[in-house]
């Protein structure tokens, strides 16, 4: 998949934005400072000037409507530079589910507050430790207009900064997204840093009023697929990252009085991660290429897609921890960030395992 | 009754008198464990009268001689007495640097003064010892070490830098390789001193681990007086010294390291995360996962067996070490990945009262540094290249 010129000059505005305003080391301010809204206010700024928090809002509701591809690029400079923003939780899942299946109220209400970037929202999924969208337990009851939500999330991420949530729950026989006023009576939200310095709460519903979507269901299904879509180019992004990084240390470091990089040990593993990360990303595009164009089988590319740039992201931290030796372990080191938000966003709807399972299944074995 | 059975008896009737009940119980994490020395504190008063008892029967090292505050046990009676504790879940008593490094080092190169100055201590919990063998740019390619010690007489004057000395900030000596000859070729000129660590001259500087504790160090000498009869073997033959005690090491960085997964089984964790279906873990491919991890342990486990045997028949474990390390830390961290597996979304949370404040992750952070410490996977790979499968330098 090649890029068009469109997307050429995003991805060269964005990389450039990144950098500088999300670098890395802005996560660790963060994270020392222990910031009480955990993402970097400045840059999520910067982002809404530049209408990325519209690129999956149509244009009729304020946004830019770029499509998957776009949001893609975006993540991949976001993993590139562990930029901590609530991209992924407003920009995509948020933006996706209610363009998917928000009522033409909700719409309007909703689609372009994300899109000028005034509000935060977060998706609520999982009610167990590990994602299992086809089994929510958290239950829906007909209750007036609405409806009453019982159950408890884990891996809400931005929820303690969110001005809606976006509830997976069970109603009879089908699973659909509602909408959820954060300040409602009965809604607890456990702010939990993560191993990855992201926020990521635990939400507990103690009949909560809440509104259903005019299509909840597709909704929820929409999210999710945008959502492992761009997780996948993320994580691809970061591996590259972690690659690059490590690569550069193979041609600074010296030992036995040679640069680590001679030993034929040590580039054959350069040489292998190279073409992971390249694969991965390369799946990551085509399969974000595939959701734009509405392929037959973007369901199946995204979940591949998803599952491999697990792998090969978490494959790439542990490489590079392990390439830049001692000094890998530290923490004054960025390279650990790396390893960190792979295992983290490789856990994030649905891990490797998961989505291979469910690829199988749509493979029909 | 065979001499071995009665003192399998003799030992089974002591420990359950003796062994306090909070020290059957697993350590929750690696903060559990006990490391003695003059700063250490004790968590609670059974740690404290388990290791005095245990170190009153010299069996807080129990292959040690009896004349240096060791057991005397044969090899068979420290394997029934490692039975037994491990029957009842009794925690090691004490255990730092001292016990797996520089204890047999000692028992090998030491001279008598020094044997009887510095064993009783270890096995007492005394003395706690740090290793300071790697520099800045002494890593994998130590022998090109350069800290200093110059021969003024009736001391050495110790001048330079180690880096990732664990606990260098906690312990009492630190055991440390030097260069004596500056001219000697660079396997020729190192030595292998001993020293306090509240000598004049010495700092500390805590480095924080990706884990976010901050068990190693940045360690300074700064004219630092080292005893001329602190020495371990022959002036300048330190290398063999080294060599010889991280043998030591890597045994035991190979067998299982102290932490939240000693001695647990993955898959009742996995089922209580992820659940069961038909009496199955319900994830397929995290179930497959768990077993081929396991049937790789277990057939780690019969190699070490087999090794160990080969030693004690007089061979030695040698080069067989740089196997047993490469295999026992890439297996530790893989158990490691493969619970972060199960445990999902809970595993990655880093301070929540539910996970100990992020033990999970801590613990599988640290696990990373396993292939690293104590020489690099890659370093022996390369020692069982050439010193057993006999294959050419380049
Ligand atoms: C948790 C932890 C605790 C430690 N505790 C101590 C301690 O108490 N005392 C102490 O003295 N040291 C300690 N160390 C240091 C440890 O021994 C060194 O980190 C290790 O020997 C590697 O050296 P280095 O960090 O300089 O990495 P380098 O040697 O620079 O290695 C960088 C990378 O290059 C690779 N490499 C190097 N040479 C070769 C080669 N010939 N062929 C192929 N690949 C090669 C390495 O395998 C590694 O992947 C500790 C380290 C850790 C992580």
């Amino acid at each position: 998949m090649k890029l068009n010129d469109e997307q050429q000059m995003l991805q060269d505005s964005v990389a450039r934005l990144m950098a500088d305003k999300g670098p890395v080391s802005h996560l660790r301010e963060l994270r020392d400072r222990n910031d009480e809204k955990g993402y970097d206010e400045p840059l999520w700024h910067a982002m809404v000037e530049s209408g990325l928090t519209g690129i999956l809002v149509p244009e009729e509701h304020g946004g830019i409507g770029f499509g998957l591809v776009g949001a893609g690029l975006v993540a991949r400079e976001i993993g590139r530079n562990l930029s901590v923003t609530p991209f992924l939780s407003t920009a995509v899942l948020g933006a996706t589910a209610l363009a998917t299946g928000g009522s033409v109220k909700q719409q309007q209400k909703w689609l372009p507050a994300i899109a000028e970037g005034s509000v935060i929202t977060a998706l609520a999924v999982d009610d167990g430790a590990k994602h299992r969208p086809e089994a929510i337990k958290t239950e829906a009851k007909a209750a007036g207009d609405g409806v009453t939500l019982n159950g408890g999330k884990l891996l809400v991420l931005d929820a303690h900064v969110a001005d809606l949530l976006l509830v997976a729950a069970r109603q009879g026989e089908s699973t659909a997204l509602f909408l959820v006023d954060p300040k409602a009576e009965g809604v607890t939200i456990e702010r939990n840093r993560m191993v990855d310095d992201r926020n990521a709460a635990r939400v507990t519903l103690d009949n909560v009023a809440a509104e259903p979507m005019a299509d909840g269901a597709a909704a929820l299904a929409a999210a999710l697929r945008a959502g492992r879509a761009v997780l996948a180019a993320e994580l691809s992004g970061l591996a590259r990252e972690a690659f690059e990084r490590t690569l550069q240390y193979l041609k600074e470091r010296k030992q036995f009085g040679r640069l680590i990089g001679t030993f034929q040990a040590l580039q054959h593993r350069a040489a292998l991660l190279m073409g992971e990360v390249s694969m991965s990303d390369a799946l990551a595009m085509q399969a974000l290429d595939a959701c734009d164009r509405n392929a037959d089988d973007a369901e199946v590319q995204v979940l591949a897609a998803k599952a491999k740039a697990a792998r090969v992201a978490l494959l790439a931290g542990q490489e590079a921890v392990q390439m830049h030796g001692g000094i890998g372990m530290t923490d004054e080191f960025d390279i650990g960030f790396f390893l960190k938000r792979a295992r983290a966003g490789g856990e994030t709807l649905g891990d490797a395992n998961y989505c291979a399972d469910r690829f199988a299944v749509l493979r029909d074995y | 009754m065979s001499d071995l059975e009665q003192f399998r008896a003799e030992t089974r009737a002591w420990l359950e008198a003796n062994c306090p009940e909070e020290m059957r119980q697993p350590l929750k994490s690696q903060a559990d464990h006990c490391w003695g020395g003059r700063k250490w504190q004790f968590q609670s008063d059974a740690q404290k009268v388990w290791m005095e008892r245990m170190a009153d029967k010299g069996w807080t090292a129990p292959q040690w001689p009896k004349e240096y505050g060791g057991g005397g046990l044969s090899p068979e009676e420290a394997e029934v007495l490692a039975e037994e504790m491990k029957r009842i879940n009794a925690r090691t008593p004490v255990s730092n640097f001292g016990f797996w490094m520089l204890g047999p080092a000692l028992l090998k190169f030491g001279s008598e003064e020094l044997k009887r100055q510095h064993l009783p201590p270890i096995c007492r919990g005394e003395i706690r010892w740090c290793q300071g063998y790697s520099e800045p740019n002494a890593g994998s390619d130590l022998a090109s070490l350069q800290t200093r010690a110059e021969d003024k007489g009736d001391h050495f004057l110790v001048n330079g830098q180690k880096i990732w000395t664990s606990y260098a900030d906690k312990a009492d000596w630190i055991f440390c390789l030097v260069r004596t000859d500056p001219n000697a070729s660079k396997h020729n000129g190192i030595s292998f001193a001993l020293f306090d660590m509240e000598s004049e001259g010495v700092s500390t500087r805590p480095i924080e681990l990706i884990s976010g504790e901050s068990p190693f160090c940045e360690t300074f000498f700064d004219d630092v007086k080292v005893g001329k009869d602190q020495i371990v073997g022959e002036l300048n033959r330190g290398w063999d010294v080294a060599k010889y005690l991280l043998t030591h090491e890597r045994n035991n960085i190979g067998g299982e390291p102290p932490g939240f997964l000693k001695g647990r089984a993955l898959g009742p964790l996995a089922a209580e995360h992820v659940g069961t279906e038909h009496g199955k873990l319900a994830d397929g491919a995290l179930r497959a996962d768990i077993a081929r991890l396991e049937i790789d342990q277990m057939a780690f486990q019969a190699l070490v067996g087999k090794i160990r045997e080969e030693a004690e028949a007089g061979q030695g474990v040698g080069a067989q070490s740089a196997v047993l390390k490469y295999y026992g830390t890439e297996l530790n961290k893989r158990r490691y990945e493969v619970m972060m597996d199960a445990l999902g979304a809970e595993g990655l949370e880093w301070e929540s009262e539910r996970t100990m404040g992020g033990l999970y992750a801590r613990e599988w952070l640290r696990s990373k540094g396993n292939s690293i410490e104590g020489g690099t996977s890659e370093v022996m790979l390369g020692i069982v290249s050439k010193r057993l499968l006999g294959l050419p330098d380049a």
